[in-house]
């Protein structure tokens, strides 16, 4: 079975360009400091050979930058501007609160949703308390816990995504993040409710997927979604992080690219110039587009019982099992 | 050589052992023939050095009339070692106790049943979904080529269905040296393929990992096979068969955190260095000092992440073990008679 040979295609331009206030070189900075970037002396050097080689114009490359926004509207502004009533729900009930990773119970739309969501913070002290929206271990059990929560009380499970990854450290590996990781997604794929996902800054590998697996899986218009983030792409693949804005080119981590790849189901637009720029806007489609899914989930499964539920299940598994490219050799001796 | 996509329907023991013996008879008159139900490619690499590139390099400065590869030298202790002898002991290090890496090969015939191997699905190749633009090297589709000549394996995993002490579990083993066994779209497929067939045959499903994660290459189609083989495995979870994971070194990323980790059992090599982030990410990220021995097997097991660090001398008897308990449960659950099940694991007691 030959695989399907996707056509190569120009990535809309960015409006980066008509927006002038972006306030690009701070953001390096800031993102420098955060970025899982390896040898930062070394890149330094490197820095300043490479600036020529770096693509000028690259779609991909702003739209990193737009997602990562300082202004952008994180986990708890979405779920404080969709949903009316909220309860936060804290802690794993094993260890500790991961406040990278925030849930709880709420109303959405005249139904009561559990809501799932990465936060990150708005300024130093906020993002130290928030470990830039990295969750450790502690963060994906109680994510868990609250996706239990979800299937015990037969609740939609509203997921919000944006996270560098999953946070890369000595406490995390103590505590199995990456067992914790691997068991929110086999939770996931059995979850007996609706699930709906959407990225709404940086889809991060790993650390996004564990709350990603979903009936529904949507994107904002500037949101990149990655198997690692461009700087460690970069840094696998060449050795070099400070060419991450090539790798977001080649990984191709787009919005419009995953929706053409049948990755992701839908990509919702932004108002010009990025969410952060118009809010109410913004909220207003989310909640049309979020509103939209529920519903059309509830009819044809979740409201048809037992039966509809395994429906759905089968359509999650198969909306997964088919994603991948290949070819198949008659004869397998190649060469 | 044997049909590669064979689908063997369900046999009973008896039969199986028939078919086995009519094998073992076959095996003899043909005279000397490789371990596995290989292709071409690994039967004709069987011939010349089983390790490859790595072992030439390793080896001392030969006298001419010396055999190649009759010495190696540990990657671990530098002890040289005759290379027979490492090979008998599965190739673990007779001082120091390193397990070296092994190919996808090798580590089936350190632990499988002789001539049990029946690959399945071993012609499917990468394709190149997101038309890979590098910086550096070649195009993902002619690296990929490359790797399939050098590795003589056409994927960084190899799937099939073999016995281990009689008993028959579905096997899907990692290549390290295949792109540094990364997970991508065929890796995935090929996972999946094994463990629906898995649920087909009413058959356990063991997993033996070695991977630095997802394949970059590929890119969130990779992210996407820690879902797609997650999901499958939670199928086999379903129709009651057990999932054992083996990790072996190295296991981190996105394998460690998919379906590696969502095993049953979860057993790794001594030694094995197994976790999310490799030690040099963690060092440069959070600036903290990684004490000695940190993300091992034994690290694992102390933290409560693994069932068990087993040496690979012990894996044969420890996973065949597991496999004898499952069975029983599962045949007693089917209400199958005493004397049925006698004569299942009897020859296994």
């Amino acid at each position: 079975m030959p695989g399907k040979n996707f056509a190569r295609r120009e990535i809309r331009p960015g409006f980066l360009q008509k927006n002038p206030k972006e306030a690009e070189p701070e953001k390096e900075v800031q993102l420098k400091d955060k970025v899982p970037a390896k040898d930062k002396d070394k890149d330094r050097d490197k820095d300043k050979e490479h600036k020529d080689k770096q693509p000028l114009n690259s779609p991909a490359w702003e739209r990193v930058l737009l997602a990562r926004h300082v202004e952008r509207p994180h986990a708890l502004d979405f779920i404080g501007a969709l949903c009316g009533e909220f309860v936060e729900l804290h802690g794993d009930r094993h260890y500790g609160d991961d406040a990278a990773l925030v849930g709880g119970i709420a109303s959405f739309e005249g139904r009561t949703v559990v809501v799932l969501g990465h936060q990150k913070g708005r300024n130093t002290k906020e993002n130290i308390t928030r470990n830039f929206g990295m969750p450790r271990a502690e963060g994906y059990r109680k994510a868990r816990r609250l996706m239990l929560h979800a299937a015990k009380f037969k609740l939609p499970l509203l997921s919000f995504i944006d996270t560098p990854g999953a946070y890369p450290g000595k406490e995390s590996e103590e505590r199995g993040v990456a067992l914790a990781i691997a068991e929110n997604i086999m939770e996931l794929c059995r979850l007996p409710v609706s699930v709906i996902a959407l990225v709404t800054g940086e889809g991060g590998s790993g650390g996004a997927l564990a709350i990603g697996v979903a009936d529904r899986m949507l994107m904002l218009e500037n949101s990149v979604y990655s198997v690692a983030s461009p700087e460690g792409s970069a840094a696998i693949l060449w050795r070099d992080a400070s060419q991450a804005p090539a790798a977001a080119e080649a990984m191709k981590i787009t919005a419009p690219d995953l929706h053409r790849f049948g990755i992701i189901d839908e990509v919702i637009p932004e108002p010009p110039g990025g969410g952060h720029t118009d809010r109410l806007a913004l909220m207003a489609t989310v909640r049309e587009v979020l509103n939209q899914h529920l519903n059309e989930l509830e009819q044809r499964y979740t409201n048809q019982g037992e039966a509809g539920v395994r429906a759905m299940l089968d359509a999650r598994y198969e909306k997964y099992r088919k994603i991948g490219q290949w070819a198949e050799l008659s004869n397998f001796s190649e060469n | 050589m044997k049909e590669l996509f064979k689908r063997t329907p369900r046999q009973g023991e008896a039969e199986q052992k028939a078919a086995g013996a009519k094998q073992k008879a076959e095996a003899e008159a043909n005279g000397p023939q490789p371990k596995f139900t290989w292709n071409k490619s690994h039967g004709a690499a069987d011939a010349g050095s089983p390790q490859g590139k790595q072992e030439e390099r390793e080896k001392p400065v030969a006298h001419s009339e010396i055999p190649d590869n009759l010495w190696t030298r540990c990657t671990a202790c530098k002890e040289l070692i005759y290379t027979k002898e490492f090979e008998n002991n599965k190739k673990v290090c007779h001082k120091c106790n390193h397990h070296a890496r092994l190919t996808a090969r090798e580590r089936l015939a350190f632990l499988v049943d002789e001539n049990s191997f029946e690959e399945t699905n071993a012609g499917l190749i990468t394709g190149d979904p997101l038309l890979f633009t590098s910086l550096t090297e070649a195009s993902y589709p002619d690296k990929a080529a490359e790797t399939r000549r050098k590795s003589g394996v056409n994927e960084a995993l190899t799937t099939g269905f073999a016995q281990i002490q009689g008993l028959p579990v579905g096997v899907a083993v990692c290549d390290f040296g295949f792109l540094g066994g990364s997970m991508g779209s065929v890796f995935g497929e090929k996972l999946v393929r094994l463990v629906e067939e898995a649920v087909r045959r009413d058959c356990p499903v063991l997993t033996i990992s070695a991977s630095g994660g997802a394949r970059m290459h590929e890119g969130m189609f990779s992210l996407m096979q820690m879902a797609k083989t997650t999901a499958s495995l939670n199928r086999l979870g379903e129709a009651g068969l057990p999932h054992i994971s083996l990790l072996t070194d190295p296991c981190t990323g996105g394998v460690f955190a998919s379906y590696a980790s969502v095993a049953d059992v979860i057993l790794a090599e001594p030694g094995a260095l197994i976790g999310f982030a490799g030690p040099r990410v963690i060092e440069q990220i959070t600036k903290q000092k990684l004490p000695a021995g940190f993300q091992t097997a034994e690290f694992l097991l102390e933290n409560g992440m693994i069932d068990q660090v087993v040496p690979r001398k012990e894996l044969n008897t420890t996973i065949a073990c597991l496999l004898k308990l499952y069975r029983v449960a599962a045949t007693r659950r089917n209400n199958i008679s005493a004397n049925q099940l006698q004569q299942e694991v009897s020859h296994a007691w």
